[in-house]
């Protein structure tokens, strides 16, 4: 997962790059038979026809049972919940991950090579690791539920656990995207605004934002997109409960459990279909990227 | 070589590093904390008869068996992907890496189910593979396989853009001065490719060792059968035996810091980051 984010565009890159010498020399490296072949082979038995048998399946229902099943009244709840829930993670990890990369990229201070490789802790630890932690946490009795508690605060069993639960997944997607294009934002530009008298808000919201803007939605949108599909870490925190905190890949789950086929089958075409515009959106602001860094 | 503003007064550094701070504390730190404390909370003793218990023993089996299953299938497609897309012009290439790239976008629940519909009992192959004394689904190979496609790009997308980086000059050199393909492989691209190589095999080891969504759907939950470790520990979760589901969690976090490590040396000793050669 980690190599999700920021090879990403490296390796867009990568791949556009070598375009322009095309048919300009004929490679004398053998092989590209085999490793073709087996690619092709590979991907098409794992990947791409499973993803056509749910497509058939779903075609398979019909238009008007795929929406009845598919958007059904506790269907939309869970869509709802599963995306309002990501784009709110998205966006606190869009402001306090920017942050975090800010601090890494910028400041010294003690454990700061340590502090930065947990920041690699979401991608390693198993998502179901980190469902029952947080809900441990969070409960009303936990180290942190015990506090919040008595405020009338209820973390754990409401979508406010389900948001806390993808903010931990999330954060590593944020802050590995917008480090390595902070770091390459040079200081004698904010040293120059600066010098020309501008205020160090300025600084960042006309300077730092618009470099690193393309990096920052890139990280916002692979956790959204992570967030949306997320399963292991947020059902032990969510409660479960229909129209109020279940999200929609443990409704899929719940459907599959009951037999009911047409149910799974539609929930989880529209959230595979939901996931192809998140990577079409990812390419898009990529290919934006690569326009306004390579003109 | 702090690069700071020099209008930036150190108090606002200082605000910022500690909600800095406070925020991967909080969010990072402390349930990594809370999986140790939880399963030694009942102390010692509890915490080993989690561990041995025969249920236990045979999810930890299994769950080393899927991974030493999927990551070296998963290293040998990589391999295989790098080696076309990196080493060959064709066409068609950039939507060659995005289908490669795909599995990483799906919600794991998604790359469960698909199975279920092609060799679940009300799948389309699922008579037939009955008939034949064929069990996928609620069994081992269900679980390899969905294990196979959440990890699927893991090692490619390390390699590729490594090996494009690399070029194509030192294989030709070799081919040139006599070298068979495979030979070429084995003593200049292999050596050169063995960090990331690495890196990429760590990252699939753990996913593939920690996945619980796309497993979970194919697994039947089996106890003793078809039980990895963290559907082990959801159902000891879900009977309220907290100190045995933390214990057996505990170990998946043991498995995460180690993974943590190593990938931060092979970063810091080796100056290795990801997707480049540097």
């Amino acid at each position: 997962m980690e190599i999700a984010l920021s090879s990403q565009l490296q390796m867009q890159a990568a791949v556009e790059r070598p375009r322009k010498r095309r048919r300009s020399r004929k490679s004398i490296i053998p092989g590209f038979g085999l490793t073709m072949g087996f690619t092709l082979a590979w991907l098409s038995l794992i990947v791409l026809i499973p993803l056509s048998a749910l497509f058939l399946r779903a075609a398979g229902l019909g238009w008007s049972e795929f929406l009845a099943v598919g958007f059904s009244e506790r269907a939309m709840a869970a869509y709802r919940i599963s995306f309002g829930t990501a784009l709110a993670a998205a966006v606190i990890n869009g402001v306090f991950g920017l942050l975090t990369a800010w601090v890494f990229v910028r400041y010294e201070f003690p454990g700061k090579r340590v502090l930065n490789a947990m920041v690699d802790l979401p991608f390693a630890l198993p998502t179901a690791v980190a469902g029952i932690a947080l809900t441990a946490l969070y409960s009303p009795n936990g180290w942190v539920g015990q506090f919040l508690d008595p405020l009338g605060i209820k973390v754990a069993y409401t979508p406010i656990g389900i948001t806390i639960a993808l903010i931990f997944i999330g954060l590593p997607f944020i802050v590995r995207s917008v480090e390595p294009v902070l770091a390459d934002v040079s200081v004698d530009v904010e040293d120059a605004a600066l010098s020309l008298g501008a205020r160090p808000w300025q600084v960042f919201l006309r300077v730092i934002l618009p470099a690193i803007m393309p990096a920052l939605l890139t990280g916002f949108a692979l956790a959204l997109a992570r967030g949306i599909g997320e399963y292991g870490s947020v059902i032990f925190i969510a409660g479960n409960m229909p129209f109020k905190s279940e999200i929609a890949p443990l409704l899929i789950v719940t459907q599959l459990e009951q037999y009911d086929y047409a149910a799974a089958t539609a929930i989880a075409t529209v959230m595979l279909l939901a996931s192809f515009a998140m990577l079409l959106v990812i390419n898009v602001i990529q290919a934006w990227t690569r326009r306004k860094v390579d003109p | 070589m702090s690069a700071r503003l020099p209008h930036q007064s150190r108090s606002a550094q200082l605000v910022l590093i500690l909600v800095a701070l406070a925020f991967i504390g909080f969010f990072l730190v402390l349930p990594l904390v809370a999986v140790f404390a939880e399963a030694l909370a009942k102390g010692l003793a509890t915490y080993g008869a989690a561990l041995v218990e025969p249920d236990a023993i045979s999810a930890i089996k299994l769950t080393l068996l899927v991974a030493a299953i999927s990551v070296p299938l998963n290293v040998v497609f990589g391999l295989c992907a790098a080696w076309a897309v990196a080493k060959f012009d064709f066409r068609g290439r950039s939507l060659l890496v995005t289908l490669i790239d795909l599995p990483f976008s799906i919600s794991p629940v998604v790359a469960g189910l698909v199975y279920v519909l092609l060799f679940g009992a009300q799948g389309w192959a699922g008579p037939w593979l009955i008939d034949h004394g064929v069990r996928i689904i609620f069994a081992v190979p269900g679980i390899v396989l969905a294990t196979i496609l959440v990890t699927f790009p893991f090692v490619a997308r390390e390699l590729i853009p490594l090996m494009q980086e690399q070029g194509r000059v030192d294989e030709e050199a070799a081919l040139a001065l006599g070298a068979s393909g495979f030979k070429t492989f084995l003593r200049v691209t292999l050596p050169n490719i063995r960090w990331g190589l690495l890196y990429g095999v760590l990252l699939c080891n753990a996913r593939a060792m920690g996945e619980f969504g796309a497993v979970s759907v194919v697994s039947g939950h089996l106890r003793g059968l078809t039980n990895t470790m963290p559907l082990h520990v959801e159902i000891l979760y879900n009977e309220y035996n907290f100190a045995a589901a933390f214990a057996v969690a505990s170990l998946l976090a043991l498995l995460a810091l180690v993974t943590l490590v190593l990938k931060t040396s092979l970063e810091w000793k080796f100056g290795y980051s990801h997707g480049s050669a540097k």
